[in-house]
């Protein structure tokens, strides 16, 4: 570790700069090797899936004492109207019991029931999947390239103008809570008071009452933007921090010597030469960044009713809808495990330098 | 133990007084080096600023007119020379709420980063100690709490701490349980790769060698030496802590009977004054969290440059 967290990670310091181990030395041909370094990554991410199967367990259903009290909370129930939820539940069981019960089902994608809804929360994931993934992966998309963008330019002259305002407005933007974002794009852009007319709606996903398809979907246009605008500036910082300093690795290594010497301009040694090698560090870091999308999703969505995963992960907070809730930190924790395996299995194709 | 100075000796001093003269010249040092920072200074002096007013404020706010039934005033004033900042749906004054909800947040973000640093310290001398030196058993303790750390680090902060949150009494011990739980792998990495850098040294080895046991070696040898990284990262911590706070209180998971900024951005959004446009009622809160970590950020930075000398003038 030559930099410290902050400089090298981003501004949150999460993040790994370790790149994928080599498989271990001396050890049978190629093949062998790589098949190693697969296996051991699929180990990890099977025991990470594991632990986080057992954390979700013990998290809801131990740990919150009875739950069948919770439920039935400020409801006149009789002893046996409780009995026999605790049946339905299989609270009456040994925890090993309930344990191997709970992780069957997880096996045949059986999340358990929501309270609130009443509806298999498998369900309710499937329904709010799609709006989710157009919301975080324009944002991440978005931000990503951005990011990428303002940080090659300020790590190629660190100190500089530019790179102090980059920083600068990068830092702001990380100090400042997502959700608080959103609620001033909305006093300011929506809410139609003041000055500003309400250019944008305040919330939802679509006009309810149009029916052609081009107009619904410029309509979601039209509740995207305000929602896109907030994640994108909460979660480019870290981008633009982790190229800038990837950047300023890179920046002292020979081959740009070489690059100048032939005499291209300064501009194309950066884009052709120095920048996609500094790239490579970054796509492992975006990946492992994931976890604070998933945040910043959740945030956005409450604020703007975005009715996806990270609303309904709010209306089960609120209830409390314990079922839902462990639910989708499960379905969230191994989006994320998943995310980094494919990094890590995706990563030795682009960076020769780090193949087993 | 501890021998008087001889009188004889003159100018001499002993080991003692030695120390303590070499450790008030390090710390003139790093006061002049942080000086020198003025991004740092500004954080200084806003944080200083803050942090009297929080401690102060029950000598010029009075306590009566921030509950809702001894609100002062009229619901949604907008901002005027009675109260400079507005007032809420309840009639409360907002810059009262403001400083008032200082001390909750303040607190809420040093104990949560005391509860983080704690562990992540702990955890990333235990993992580098032993990593390097403790045989066989100890590289499997090593590896086996890097492992933990790393499951920590890729999960969502958010959504560990909302459930941790979710499922433990309400109240502010909760917060920063939830929040101290989730923010600390970062800590723990950064500290086990500066004991691992301190371990190679050779007066770990020779103090090893005289009979150190792994308590003198991590206690006496190693913590002092990741102390400074640790103070960085504490400052850098706190700003976390602090959003963290607010975020959670904003999400209802917060201490409904105390006032902190997330608080009030929670109950701004749940008495609808946000598709009203009552501005004054969200960006204060806002902009007091986007200070205050801001603050804490560039003092972390400043101290970052101070006792790493590569990001001095940006370039390595």
């Amino acid at each position: 570790m030559t930099t410290t967290p902050t400089e090298a990670d981003g501004p949150d310091g999460a993040g790994t700069d370790e790149l994928p181990a080599p498989a271990a030395p001396g050890g049978g041909g190629r093949a062998q090797r790589v098949i190693a370094y697969v296996f051991g990554r699929l180990l990890t991410a099977a025991v990470s899936l594991f632990a986080v199967i057992v954390a979700g367990f013990f998290l809801f259903r131990i740990l919150p004492g009875d739950p069948v009290r919770a439920m039935t909370e400020g409801r006149e129930v009789t002893a046996e109207q409780r009995e026999e939820l605790r049946r339905q539940f299989g609270l009456d069981q040994p925890v090993w019991r309930q344990f191997l019960d709970y992780a069957e089902g997880l096996l045949h994608l059986d999340l358990g029931v929501s309270f609130q809804y009443r509806e298999p929360v498998v369900d309710l994931i499937l329904e709010r999947l799609g709006p989710t993934l157009l919301l975080a992966g324009t944002g991440t998309i978005i931000a990503a390239l951005l990011g990428l963008f303002l940080g090659a330019r300020a790590g190629w002259n660190p100190g500089g103008r530019g790179d102090r305002v980059n920083t600068a407005v990068a830092l702001f933007f990380w100090s400042v809570p997502t959700f608080w974002l959103g609620l001033l794009l909305i006093v300011l852009l929506a809410s139609g008071r003041g000055f500003m007319p309400g250019l944008f709606p305040t919330g939802g996903m679509v006009d309810p009452g149009l029916t052609g398809p081009v107009e619904r979907a410029l309509s979601t246009v039209q509740h995207m933007v305000l929602p896109v605008t907030t994640m994108v500036a909460v979660i480019y910082a870290q981008y633009l921090m982790i190229m800038r300093s990837s950047l300023m690795d890179e920046k002292g290594a020979d081959y740009l010597t070489t690059a100048r010497a032939k005499g291209l301009r300064d501009v194309l040694v950066r884009r052709r030469h120095a920048v996609p090698n500094a790239l490579l560090p970054t796509v492992t870091l975006i990946f492992l960044n994931l976890g604070q999308v998933v945040s910043g999703v959740i945030l956005v969505e409450t604020v703007f009713s975005w009715p996806g995963l990270g609303q309904l992960f709010y209306s089960g907070l609120e209830v409390p809808d314990l079922g839902l809730v462990q639910g989708l930190f499960v379905v969230f924790a191994a989006s994320v495990i998943l995310m980094n395996l494919l990094a890590d299995l995706v990563y030795p194709l682009l960076d020769p330098r780090v193949r087993p | 133990m501890s021998a008087p100075t001889e009188p004889g000796l003159g100018t001499a001093l002993s080991p003692r007084a030695l120390a303590r003269k070499r450790r008030r010249e390090a710390l003139g040092r790093f006061a002049r080096d942080y000086a020198r920072n003025r991004a740092g200074l500004f954080g200084l002096a806003s944080l200083l600023t803050i942090g009297v007013l929080a401690l102060t404020a029950p000598l010029f706010v009075d306590q009566a007119h921030l509950t809702i039934t001894g609100a002062p005033g009229d619901s949604y004033q907008p901002p005027g020379f009675e109260y400079p900042l507005g007032t809420d749906n309840f009639g409360r004054s907002i810059l009262d709420l403001i400083i008032w909800g200082a001390r909750v947040s303040l607190t809420v973000g040093l104990l949560a980063t005391f509860v983080s640093v704690t562990l992540g310290t702990l955890a990333g001398i235990t993992a580098g100690h032993f990593g390097s030196s403790g045989g066989v058993g100890g590289r499997i303790v090593s590896s086996v709490i890097m492992r933990v750390t790393d499951w920590f680090l890729v999960l969502p902060t958010l959504v560990l701490a909302v459930a941790l949150a979710a499922v433990l009494p309400r109240g502010t011990g909760t917060i920063i349980l939830a929040i101290g739980l989730t923010v600390w792998p970062p800590t723990a990495r950064l500290v086990r790769a500066q004991t691992l850098a301190v371990e190679a040294r050779p007066y770990v080895e020779r103090a090893r060698a005289l009979g150190g046991g792994h308590a003198h070696v991590m206690g006496w040898h190693v913590l002092p030496n990741v102390m400074p990284v640790v103070l960085a990262q504490t400052t850098l911590l706190v700003a976390t802590s602090i959003i963290a706070e607010s975020t959670l209180a904003f999400l209802g998971m917060g201490d409904p009977t105390t006032i902190s900024w997330g608080g009030i951005l929670q109950a701004a959004r749940t008495s609808g004054a946000i598709s009203a446009g009552i501005w004054w009622y969200i960006v204060p809160p806002g902009l007091a969290i986007a200070v205050v970590a801001l603050s804490f950020t560039l003092c972390g930075r400043a101290v970052e440059s101070v006792i790493n000398p590569r990001l001095r003038g940006g370039a390595g």
